[in-house]
């Protein structure tokens, strides 16, 4: 297997983005990576799209020839895959990307990742995102997706005695991380009283504990290591893919308050990669809900099963703490295009290696991780990138 | 949601009806076709349960999907049976009587409907015992 760099990345806002549409979204961020990269068109070998729901956000199918054709690579027949696998979408297309690129069947490719949200209302969205769990076993029998994780945030409450304010934390921590990103959906500070006393959506998760439903779109190109310097002075090597399945329904799991999927991938990740959770400067993880970041920074490693809550609480996840956490403001305040966010993340790691995340750079970040889950903890996938 | 996938002529959809591997002694439901524990060593048989278990954690679902016939505020908790298997499911009880390790047994109650006067969606809802 080939080594596989970064070299080039692009990000369009995340926000609710009513003026533009899917394909626009994708040929934005496609675009801002190619020019990134400073490659040709005629040199991307592929295009993997990380998609979760286009067919019943913007009732669109075929997203592979959509965004190859409004890419301008229709006209030279490049090959394009849409990859699904709900939340964790952009991870995986990530993921599929790096292999066809390692394997070396390809040379230079692209992966993106997006989604168009806005264009049906929420309860809509609400009921597509359901979609990610079971529907004939968790979304017919009344679940929603807050109150899945709301489930696993009152075990881990039980168990572990996390508090509803060090959940609250998380929230204002990627809110204030927010705030240095140009980029974010919502680049203004809130406080753990802000968290606490807004609604309760899924009983002990508030309004304020839940990522929002967002347009945006991400890309990166991918190039052999070998090579990688003729089109950058610095590339961001990948040093481990690695990808989890687990149940799709949460009652199923072996433990309701560990995502057995993220555990997987990361102990594959880190042998790949032949690092430890210490080696890692920061990390981009999955906070569709507050309790989710709780459960990565566990399940990943960094902190013992039971203690995420009090490190996110002293500040151990901080930018200046031990091990920075979602400094792109996360799933949380950056926002949540589903298919986007995988992807996301790996631009957001890479800026940071570079030393180009401005406010929010962490100094002197070498090694960075990125963790994308799907659904409940259904599937996993976890990147490790060093400079 | 179409009608025939809810409507369709599964038992286990009405009743806790499910399977049980001979081999490794584990009982699953809704029923499985492959022992995710013995693969193609498993030996698998229809089983009934007996519908009591305990509440291993729950929620207060306040914004329910559309077609959930229950009114928010209520009750979204994980069954443990004792045979084993847990199920996601609606308890009917208030909020405040909700408490993780609860013992519960099932009752077959009306679950969703597509409309007013559309196709109703039955199936398992576990009270407190």
């Amino acid at each position: 297997m080939r080594e596989v760099a970064i070299i080039g990345v692009g990000c369009t806002r995340f926000t609710e983005l009513w003026e533009t549409s899917f394909r626009d979204l994708f040929v934005e961020a496609g675009l801002s990576a190619i020019e990134d990269a400073g490659v040709e068109g005629e040199t991307i070998d592929a295009l993997y799209i990380g998609n979760m729901s286009a067919g019943r956000f913007i009732e669109q199918e075929h997203l592979a020839s959509l965004i190859a054709d409004y890419a301008g690579l229709a006209s030279i027949n490049t090959p394009s895959t849409r990859v699904e696998a709900a939340c964790a979408s952009g991870g995986l297309a990530l993921r599929q990307a790096v292999l066809a690129v390692a394997s070396g069947h390809h040379n230079i490719v692209i992966a993106g990742g997006g989604e168009k949200m806005t264009d049906v209302g929420t309860g809509d969205a609400t009921d597509v995102l359901s979609a990610a769990a079971d529907r004939e076993w968790e979304g017919i029998m009344g679940a929603t997706f807050p109150g899945l994780y709301a489930m696993i945030a009152r075990l881990h409450m039980h168990r572990y005695h996390t508090t509803s304010e060090q959940l609250a934390q998380v929230a204002v921590k990627n809110h204030y991380n927010a705030t240095m990103n140009p980029r974010a959906q919502y680049q203004r500070e809130i406080t753990v009283e802000n968290v606490l006393t807004s609604p309760i959506v899924a009983d002990p998760l508030h309004l304020l504990d839940c990522s929002p439903i967002t347009d945006g779109a991400a890309a990166v190109i991918l190039a052999p290591g070998e090579i990688a310097r003729k089109y950058t002075d610095t590339p961001v090597y990948i040093k481990a893919t690695a990808q989890a399945s687990s149940t799709i329904s949460l009652h199923d799991r072996r433990d309701i308050t560990t995502l057995d999927a993220t555990v997987a991938a990361a102990r594959r990740a880190f042998e790949m990669a032949g690092v430890t959770p210490d080696e890692i400067d920061i990390a981009e993880v999955h906070d569709c809900f507050t309790i989710a970041e709780i459960l990565a920074i566990e399940d990943i490693g960094f902190f013992k099963k039971g203690e995420g809550g009090r490190a996110t609480e002293e500040g151990l996840t901080a930018i200046g703490g031990k091990i920075p956490v979602n400094t792109s403001g996360g799933l949380k305040a950056c926002g949540h295009p589903v298919g986007a966010t995988g992807i996301k993340q790996a631009v957001e790691v890479t800026e940071q290696l570079r030393g180009e995340a401005g406010k929010r750079q962490v100094d002197g970040a070498e090694i960075g991780l990125t963790q994308n889950v799907g659904g409940s903890g259904g599937t996993a996938i976890i990147h490790i990138l060093q400079r | 949601m179409t009608v025939p996938r809810f409507w369709r002529k599964l038992k286990h959809r009405y009743n806790l009806l499910g399977t049980h591997c001979t081999t490794c002694e584990t009982y699953y439901y809704p029923p499985r076709k492959i022992c995710p524990k013995c693969r193609r060593r498993g030996e698998i048989e229809p089983h009934r349960f007996k519908g009591e278990g305990k509440l291993l954690t729950y929620t207060i679902i306040q914004n329910p999907p559309e077609k959930i016939t229950a009114h928010a505020p209520y009750v979204l908790g994980i069954v443990e049976l004792d045979e084993g298997p847990r199920l996601t499911s609606q308890i009917i009880c208030s909020p405040e009587e909700a408490e993780i390790g609860m013992r519960v047994r099932s009752v077959f109650r009306k679950i969703g409907e597509e409309s007013a006067e559309g196709m109703i969606y039955y199936g398992t809802k576990f009270v407190k015992l």
